[in-house]
């Protein structure tokens, strides 16, 4: 199949280094303590954030000094096309785990002892780039609940299909089984918190793929700092001291 | 782009919206040239030496905030006021808080903090001062229990968070008849006063540092543990009316995100009461936009 045409363009008319249009928007939930909705495209993802609070279960307190961070993730049954029946699957295992540890890495959680933080993500419709959206979401959900962090953690994934490196891959080019990076960065101090891929590539084309989706993490960064901004400049002079 | 109370969750017409706009873009306006909000990662420019306080952290000689919010100098130390965060205890602060748990000797308060906060039955002593002895300690659901309001002072807080309260006074304990209502405690500011009495309505107003408000009947400052005939008495329906209004008139202010001050609140309240607008009416689109439009002219008063 053809994934990218002769003129450069891909299936949904994008080109090679474009992204999905970005829409997010912060508290959606009341009873959250901070909470986002986060869209790329088709991708739609809800995050709700609880805590810092008081520990529920005592036996997951591990490191005493440190706040437990806690994630779910989980997709809705209508988000895709096909019936799902499980609710938790080993898939949805495996991204509850790798959206915590990344979440984890950019929280100060030395500044929050005997305390947990949860974080629930829901997929409300999927169309490839789940694992990104959820971080992102999650990232402004956190922000959103006044928890301190190193940076904002932004993801954005990349391919290589038909020897073209392709920015913020879709379903159809996702599941062409193409490589796909998923690259998770910390913007402003310049480091790498995820990075996972589900084939092999060469050595110079894992580079140039990395690079694109380091690139679409920061153009993500822009976008998620804009909607931070405007947030909490609305809720400081509406508050007006 | 729509956020959080940008644009409220009603149905507006067509000129409530532009009211409405109207009413926020001059809000923002007046406050334009104070504007130091700074979100996660902003590098924070200062020349001066510095000490560095909550919400800020040093990277590579550079300092960076860790959290959404206002850059707030005191003398030589620079921090960050979240907005939207959970309550941080401060020592002497009045909370309103909701018990979880009857324990040992204790009870768990849910205050919309880090930890839950420990009242312990020590802290407790309303009648004669004497050692609490295990007759008390059984006797402790008699005078709390599970869900109860109760209102206390922050006596101190551990290394970790953990808080303990304080009730040693009448003026602290038990909340009965009344309203119990959650906003963000960034809205509340310190005060000398958080307990207020509005005489001419017979309601007691506790407006505590953690964002939980208690709006209820008045009562005599009295011995808790003492069930007189007077406790039992039925709360007058126009008292239940002008409850439901205040809650309603703090309801409207923090989905709007005003500042909530006794000033404000009662404010608010005469409004509704002089716009004729019944207490259900209060939560809808009409009055939401009467109250952003009041709160413009007040702070172009004050100004």
């Amino acid at each position: 199949m053809e994934y990218v045409n002769p003129e450069g363009l891909r299936l949904d008319g994008r080109r090679f280094n474009e992204m999905r249009q970005i829409v997010a928007e912060v508290g959606v939930v009341s009873k959250a303590d901070g909470s986002a909705v986060f869209e790329m495209g088709n991708t739609k993802v809800i995050a709700a954030v609880y805590g810092p609070r008081e520990i529920q279960n005592k036996s997951q307190q591990k490191k005493n000094d440190h706040a437990v961070v806690l994630c779910e993730y989980s997709m809705a049954q209508f988000s895709t096309g096909d019936r799902r029946r499980q609710k938790f699957d080993r898939r949805s295992t495996e991204l509850s785990l790798v959206i915590r540890q990344t979440m984890e890495a950019c929280i100060l959680t030395e500044l929050m002892p005997h305390s947990q933080i949860d974080i629930f993500l829901q997929v409300l419709q999927a169309d490839g780039g789940t694992r990104s959206a959820c971080i992102n979401a999650a990232t402004l959900a956190l922000a959103d609940a006044g928890i301190p962090m190193r940076d904002l953690a932004v993801s954005c994934s990349a391919g290589y299909l038909n020897s073209t490196p392709l920015l913020d891959l879709n379903y159809v080019e996702d599941s062409a089984g193409g490589a796909d990076v998923t690259v998770g960065i910390l913007p402003k101090l310049d480091k790498v918190t995820l990075l996972q891929m589900d084939a092999k590539l060469p050595m110079e084309t894992f580079e140039t793929v990395f690079a694109l989706a380091s690139e679409g993490c920061k153009a993500i960064a822009e976008r998620i700092r804009e909607v931070l901004q405007e947030n909490t400049k609305q809720l400081e002079y509406r508050r007006a001291a | 782009m729509v956020m959080r109370k940008l644009q409220l969750e009603l149905p507006l017409n067509q000129t409530q919206k532009v009211r409405f706009k109207r009413a926020m873009e001059r809000l923002q306006f007046l406050s334009s040239t104070t504007n130091n909000s700074v979100i996660v990662a902003d590098s924070i420019h200062e020349d001066a030496f510095l000490l560095k306080g909550h919400g800020t952290s040093e990277v590579d000689g550079e300092l960076m905030a860790t959290v959404c919010g206002v850059v707030t100098h005191v003398d030589k130390l620079v921090y960050i006021r979240t907005l939207r965060a959970r309550y941080k205890p401060e020592v002497k602060d009045i909370v309103v808080g909701r018990v979880i748990e009857v324990s040992k000797s204790c009870w768990r308060l849910e205050l919309n903090s880090t930890k839950d906060g420990i009242l312990k039955l020590s802290s407790m002593d309303n009648d004669v001062q004497r050692r609490k002895t295990y007759v008390d300690e059984l006797n402790m659901r008699n005078i709390i229990v599970e869900d109860d309001v109760v209102c206390a002072e922050v006596g101190c807080i551990h290394r970790d968070g953990g808080l303990e309260l304080r009730a040693t006074s009448y003026k602290y304990g038990k909340l009965e008849k009344g309203q119990h209502l959650m906003v963000d405690p960034y809205l509340v500011k310190r005060s000398n006063i958080h307990f207020h009495y509005i005489e001419s309505l017979g309601i007691d107003l506790i407006i505590g540092r953690n964002g939980f408000i208690w709006v209820g009947e008045h009562v005599q400052a009295q011995d808790h543990m003492i069930l007189d005939d007077e406790m039992i008495k039925h709360t007058s329906l126009e008292t239940r009316q002008s409850i439901l209004r205040i809650g309603n008139a703090i309801r409207v202010l923090s989905n709007l995100g005003f500042t909530m001050t006794l000033e404000v609140i009662m404010e608010t309240f005469n409004l509704s009461n002089a716009e004729n607008i019944d207490v259900y009416d209060m939560l809808g689109s009409e009055f939401h936009v009467l109250v952003a439009e009041n709160e413009l002219e007040r702070r172009i008063r004050r100004a």
